[in-house]
């Protein structure tokens, strides 16, 4: 290799570990996009400001003890849902507020508890849509077991809010947390097909003049979780649900802070027909895509096997699928061997030009 | 998927990559420039380069639209999109292009109505629900694009909007390869052709590039058999020493081009007699202005007309001549990455250094390495 290109390369992958800088002087729909610009944001004024060793993990829930160290752990989480439109194929701003904030429990190895749930309402806005998200609500946290325990609810005025936005948070009992460790061997799964959450909401837009059948994929994963838990107890490093930035954001994630590499297949990525279509439509990529109820999950090599079957044996698991390996080196990038038989790197999401999702 | 499939098929490739490597002669080396910059985001997407010999070399064109708009442009766009009376629509790529005085993404966070669009009759659709704004399409591409553009301002007309007009940064593609062919310090043995592009102007426009330089061209598809096949005629062509424009893409680009297409942008846009692009300078002829000022935003809002040099630092007016690679640049993937990009070639994914920074710059060596 020419020697300029490994300097610069090499250089790159310093600044990638660095601590980001966040350059703007206002926030930007590229903040929110939930790539480099959100991460950036977190670390920069929300780390900044409320740091301490509980948030600095940047988890989707908190873990602690709430008696001592030997006593048991509780999971704490919470999710602001400002999904448009309202009302999509396959789920609402309502479960999708509720299956979010239960995800981020399960996947931090909890057994969801309660919610509580706020409601920023506009002007003018329906009762009958905010009964139809509330009944939607119900039956999801029905679903996952979990009750709505308490609330808010405010008004603000028209042209100040788009309609409705709700604001999760839940607590959970953690019996038994991922190891958290990860090591080259290890094989990485996702729980089913990528982006059907993401499409389908950027269809249901109606912009694109795309009709493709497809609907979201939100659900709760608590119990596919405590499955596999219990089919392969303490070979579970670590889980994450894959939503903004899709599975691609999430394993590049994982990669940098456990400092290992990924090695991914792209034939074994389980990918929808009507999702590959619109993505090779619109030049997405569906790595990127968010989803809504499933999850990537580490597992030991040995374990592979056996976890896959459980996640195969349970009704949101059955289009699971090993999707890659943690390999040693390079550490801190995710590679992917194309269909087509090259390499190439999958980074993590910039900013994106898509309408927000979830 | 049909259509798809049959075109990345792992081992039809490899049959075709030891087709390439027979080609070449030993000891010769190959460059070929790729035009289109959705050629540039199939081969690192694909990693296509990862089944080349040594011996043959990919260099990256003009052919982002995006990677071509000079900064003074974008100053103006802003212009217009902050009037109050404004709505501004654009594609998606558009949205991060720095201007000397920041992006779109900035000047919406500011406050300005910056409406991302998939075509421009979305951005029709906005003029007519919105009677009492102004509608400005930012109208930005090759051939490819101008199409959609010039049908739109048609049915504008037809329909009698008179709230929509268009900030038209369209350009062509035939001057920008002659640019490139009279640089000096090009050294080319072929081009890949841009495949959408001659969809719309057809293969014959090529003719120059043969005859009067002697360069070898192939019109290419964008899926990663098509290129690899191109390569494969480029290379066929040279050891045969002929230097032809020959049509790999016959399945979506006829020959002669689509003259329903080509008629439109005639009706409605007009050659302006010379036009900066970013890191090539002023090209005469090289872009399209609206022909009737009442859809010509340029016109209709006494743009500033800013003027901003690009950065000292910045050559991506050397990656897109192809005299440079992408990690030749001076700030690429330090100060200028795709979070904050300096030279336009870092913003589009279908910008060479996006594309090398996002997909490619794990090289071969390292690939073997890592998954040895």
């Amino acid at each position: 290799m020419k020697v300029r290109e490994e300097q610069v390369l090499d250089r790159i992958e310093r600044a990638r570990a660095a601590r980001p800088r966040l350059r703007e002087d206002r926030v930007t729909l590229a903040h929110g996009a939930g790539g480099k610009a959100t991460r950036t944001l977190v670390e920069a004024v929300f780390r900044e400001a409320f740091g301490n060793p509980l948030l600095d993990r940047l988890d989707d829930s908190a873990v602690f003890p709430v008696d001592g160290a030997a006593g048991p752990a509780l999971a704490f989480t919470t999710d602001a849902s400002v999904v448009s439109p309202l009302f999509f194929p396959g789920g609402d701003i309502g479960d999708l507020a509720v299956n979010g904030t239960v995800n981020d429990l399960a996947v931090a190895g909890a057994t969801p508890l309660h919610l509580s749930a706020a409601f920023i309402l506009e002007e003018g806005f329906p009762v009958a849509d905010l009964r139809r998200i509330t009944a939607s609500m119900r039956r999801a946290a029905g679903e996952a077991g979990v009750g709505i325990v308490a609330g808010d609810t405010k008004v603000v005025e028209r042209g100040k809010a788009d309609g409705c936005y709700i604001t999760t948070s839940g607590v959970g009992v953690v019996e038994s947390a991922p190891s958290g460790e990860v090591l080259p061997g290890d094989s990485v799964l996702v729980t089913g097909p990528i982006g059907e959450h993401g499409v389908t909401v950027m269809l249901a837009r109606g912009d694109l003049g795309i009709e493709a059948g497809v609907a979201s994929d939100t659900a709760p994963l608590n119990g596919l979780i405590a499955d596999l838990r219990a089919a392969c107890p303490g070979a579970v490093r670590r889980m994450r649900d894959a939503t903004r930035g899709g599975v691609a954001t999430v394993l590049n994630e994982l990669a940098v802070d456990a400092g290992v590499a990924v090695a991914l297949d792209e034939d074994a990525v389980p990918v929808g027909p009507a999702v590959r279509g619109a993505c090779e439509l619109l030049g997405l990529d569906p790595l990127y895509v968010a989803c809504e109820g499933r999850a990537v999950i580490v597992v030991s090599g040995e374990a592979e096997a056996a976890a896959l079957a459980a996640l195969r044996a349970h009704p949101l698991g059955a289009g699971a699928a090993v999707i890659g390996r943690v390999e040693e080196e390079p550490p801190g990038l995710v590679l992917l061997k194309t269909s087509f038989g090259g390499t190439r790197v999958v980074d993590v999401l910039v900013g994106d030009p898509l309408p927000r999702i979830c | 998927m049909r259509h798809v499939d049959e075109y990345r098929d792992a081992a039809k490739a490899r049959s075709l990559a030891a087709s390439i490597a027979a080609l070449c002669e030993p000891g010769r080396r190959y460059t070929f420039m790729e035009v289109c910059g959705g050629h540039t985001h199939t081969i690192y997407k694909h990693g296509i380069e990862d089944y080349l010999p040594e011996a043959v070399s990919l260099v990256h064109g003009p052919g982002c639209p995006v990677c071509v708009i000079p900064m003074g442009r974008v100053d103006d766009a802003i212009d217009i999109a902050s009037r109050p009376d404004v709505i501004m629509t654009t594609f998606g790529d558009m949205m991060r292009v720095p201007g000397g005085r920041g992006s779109f993404l900035d000047a919406k966070a500011a406050g300005a109505d910056i409406r991302m669009v998939y075509s421009p009759l979305d951005a029709l659709g906005i003029a007519e629900r919105n009677p009492s704004r102004r509608v400005v399409f930012m109208g930005i591409g090759f051939e490819t694009t101008a199409p959609s553009t010039a049908m739109t301002v048609l049915r504008a007309a037809s329909a009698g909007v008179a709230n929509f007009s268009v900030f038209c940064n369209h350009v062509t593609i035939l001057p920008a390869i002659k640019a490139i062919l009279d640089s000096p310090d090009l050294r080319l043995d072929g081009f890949i052709g841009p495949g959408h592009v001659s969809a719309v102007i057809g293969c014959r426009p090529y003719g120059f590039i043969t005859r009067d330089y002697g360069k070898p061209l192939v019109v290419a598809g964008f899926e990663p058999l098509d290129i690899l096949q191109s390569i494969h005629m480029l290379l066929t062509q040279l050891a045969e020493g002929r230097c032809e424009v020959e049509n790999q893409y016959g399945r979506v680009v006829p020959w002669d081009g689509n003259a329903k297409a080509l008629q439109a942008i005639n009706r409605t846009m007009e050659p302006r007699p010379y036009f900066e692009w970013r890191g090539l300078g002023f090209i005469s002829h090289s872009a399209l202005r609206m022909k009737d000022a009442s859809f010509d935003a340029e016109r209709l809002f006494d743009i500033p007309g800013s003027r901003v040099a690009d950065p000292r630092s910045c050559q991506c007016g050397e990656v897109l001549k192809g005299v440079l690679k992408p990690y030749e640049c001076k700030v690429f993937g330090t100060a200028c990455t795709p979070e904050t990009p300096i030279g336009t070639c870092m913003v589009s994914s279908e910008g060479a250094c996006a594309a090398y920074y996002n997909f490619g710059r794990f090289t071969r060596e390292r690939v073997k390495e890592a998954t040895r």
